[in-house]
């Protein structure tokens, strides 16, 4: 409680350079108040290899990159385009399945397989995602659930590429340095490279989409066309994840399109805090540990799991990305009233 | 005028379910018109609109545009031909700046096309475009209204950026749904010369509009809707003469005996 002659203070520091877009580069210190957050950022992540020597742990470190890849998918889309996929299971299975054939069949090595497999797995996702991009809001999020669903079933039921048991024999990678420093310089690649992408104006076009279509129909510009653009990025992100996926596992199976991956990037969104793209990075972060560690409960995770998304979203719903966000900015102070 | 119609409508007609939106409309309008729409409320001059932009597709019926069918096609592909619009409601990008806002329209194919050195192409040309067009409408150059966000403008400012999104895409002919209502006596006044200055740039205008005192200094043809169906066209004097139209407006009682 506050003593009753004071009052707490907030001020908020550079709001104005913030909104007109421009920082005021004056000195070292405004330089390293700039710099300070997104080196901590890069270099944390840098570090993350080097410093977790558990063998468990360091899979874990791949599997938490491979759900920020997805979340930042997710994030793109719903927050910058405003179409809320649940599919991003389907575009893990599709990249995954191109990635292990390309592999088993072909004989490309991962170096060729996974950009092979997040291009043609982009325009493939493209495609078909092609005639639901009319739909808008809840009813585009039911059909893409749809997707992942009916792929795991299609595979199933006609017993193709490995029906049941799945594509074994798909090539790993040469040691876990080279598989996870190049998927944390991947997700700094992604990261930095989609923020600002969405501040060029192809991408205000996009955040324009979210906000009222038909002002960008009035503007003379096709929103199928855009929309399009949108889910290839974003699709291609999931392929490459799911590409990553079956090259760390050695194997591609109906797994792959499980509704996981559709899922835990949401939350991991929700967590870390949507429209930063920054967030769901930390919200895979933290997620996908918290997540190994409830394994101790045996059955119980799950109910554990739920209790924690819901701490946070009833507590924290804007996420911690936003909140850490504004309270960067401000000086809280107490002054006697 | 002997000159060709810059936009022809003919025998529109469009119906929500059992409603009759519109029943057979026709009109011509030729450059530099300002074309004034008016009717009471749900007489269709919304719905005309839309059937124009595209917006909505048409029953039957067709809409020229420099002796082009553009009857259905979409949207986007006629503001490309220089036929744009404004929303009655507007339609801002709230949570962009308002210059940003301009930077859609700007992105188009048709300001590309049309801009000239003014579509610009690297990053940051179009916001000094946009800025510009803001400041023809009104927005204080110098002043930090242009950064605010669209979210925290009031409603005279949104008006104008709804114009704004028009003139980025360099149009030929706008539809100006309703820019008047929700503001101030004074924000009108300053409106009107705005407006003239449009037509002298060359760019005709149809204007939907419930006041028709402001609507009467600029328009020179207008046309009354009631019901779906054309009552009258012709000048705003006459027209507000005609004993149908002020049937449509004031109610069916002779209204002389109360005057």
């Amino acid at each position: 409680m506050a003593p009753a002659d004071v009052r707490r203070e907030r001020l908020d520091r550079g709001i104005k350079v913030r909104t007109s877009g421009i920082y005021a580069i004056t000195g070292w210190k405004e330089i390293t108040y700039l710099v300070i957050p997104r080196l901590v950022l890069i270099v944390g992540l840098l570090l993350l290899p080097l410093v977790v020597t558990n063998l468990y742990w360091q899979r874990v470190i791949s599997i938490v990159a491979i759900y920020a890849l997805l979340a930042l998918s997710f994030d793109f889309l719903t927050h910058f385009v405003g179409l809320v996929s649940l599919g991003g299971a389907f575009f893990v299975g599709v990249g995954g399945y191109l990635a292990a054939l390309l592999n088993t069949q072909f004989g490309f090595s991962p170096l060729f397989s996974i950009p092979l497999a997040t291009i043609g797995g982009a325009v493939f996702c493209t495609l078909v995602i092609m005639p639901c991009l009319p739909l808008r809001g809840v009813y585009f999020s039911i059909v893409t659930l749809m997707y992942p669903l009916l792929a795991a079933r299609i595979i199933e039921a006609l017993n193709i590429f490995g029906g049941t048991e799945g594509i074994l024999g798909v090539a790993g990678f040469p040691n876990r340095w080279v598989e996870q420093y190049s998927l944390i310089v991947i997700i700094l690649l992604a990261l930095f490279g989609l923020r600002r992408f969405v501040n060029m104006d192809i991408g205000l076009v996009f955040r324009a989409i979210k906000d009222n279509d038909q002002a960008v129909k009035a503007s003379g510009l096709s929103i199928t066309f855009y929309k399009t653009i949108a889910v290839f990025i974003s699709s291609g992100l999931a392929c490459l994840a799911g590409a990553y996926l079956v090259h760390i596992y050695m194997w591609a199976g109906i797994s792959t399109l499980a509704l996981d991956f559709s899922i835990i990037p949401i939350a991991a969104t929700v967590i870390g805090g949507g429209g930063t793209l920054v967030g769901p990075v930390l919200g895979s972060l933290i997620l996908v540990p918290i997540s190994e560690l409830l394994r101790a409960f045996g059955t119980l995770r799950i109910v554990f799991y739920a209790l924690i998304l819901m701490a946070f979203i009833v507590f924290r719903s804007e996420g911690l990305m936003v909140y850490g966000q504004r309270k960067y900015h401000q000086f809280e102070k107490w002054i006697k009233v | 005028m002997n000159t060709e119609p810059l936009l022809e409508v003919r025998e529109i007609s469009k119906s929500f379910g059992g409603i009759q939106a519109l029943a057979e409309v026709s009109f011509q309008i030729f450059p530099g018109d300002i074309f004034g729409i008016i009717g009471p409320n749900g007489s269709g001059k919304t719905t005309m609109v839309n059937c124009i932009t595209g917006f909505i597709r048409v029953n039957s019926g067709h809409v020229l545009f420099k002796g082009r069918d553009i009857t259905n096609r979409p949207p986007h592909k006629i503001a490309d031909l220089g036929v744009t619009r404004t929303f009655q409601i507007m339609r801002p990008y709230y949570s962009l700046p308002a210059y940003k806002n301009l930077v859609i329209p700007l992105f188009s194919p048709r300001a590309r096309r049309t801009g000239g050195w003014r579509g610009g192409g690297k990053l940051g040309d179009r916001d000094t475009v946009a800025i510009d067009i803001l400041e023809e409408i009104g927005f204080e150059r110098d002043s930090q209204v242009p950064y605010k966000m669209a979210s925290t403008l009031p409603t005279g400012y949104l008006k104008r950026m709804e114009l704004a999104r028009c003139l980025a895409l360099r149009p030929e002919l706008i539809l100006c749904d309703e820019v008047f209502s929700g503001l101030s006596m004074s924000e009108i006044a300053s409106m009107i010369p705005l407006l003239e200055r449009l037509q002298m740039e060359g760019i005709t205008l149809i204007m939907i509009e419930h006041r028709l005192k402001e609507l009467f200094r600029v328009a020179n043809r207008v046309m009354v809707l009631n019901f779906g169906q054309k009552l009258a066209e012709g000048l705003p004097e006459a027209v507000m003469a005609d004993e149908k139209v002020k049937e449509a407006y004031l109610g069916s009682e002779d209204l002389s005996d109360y005057v």
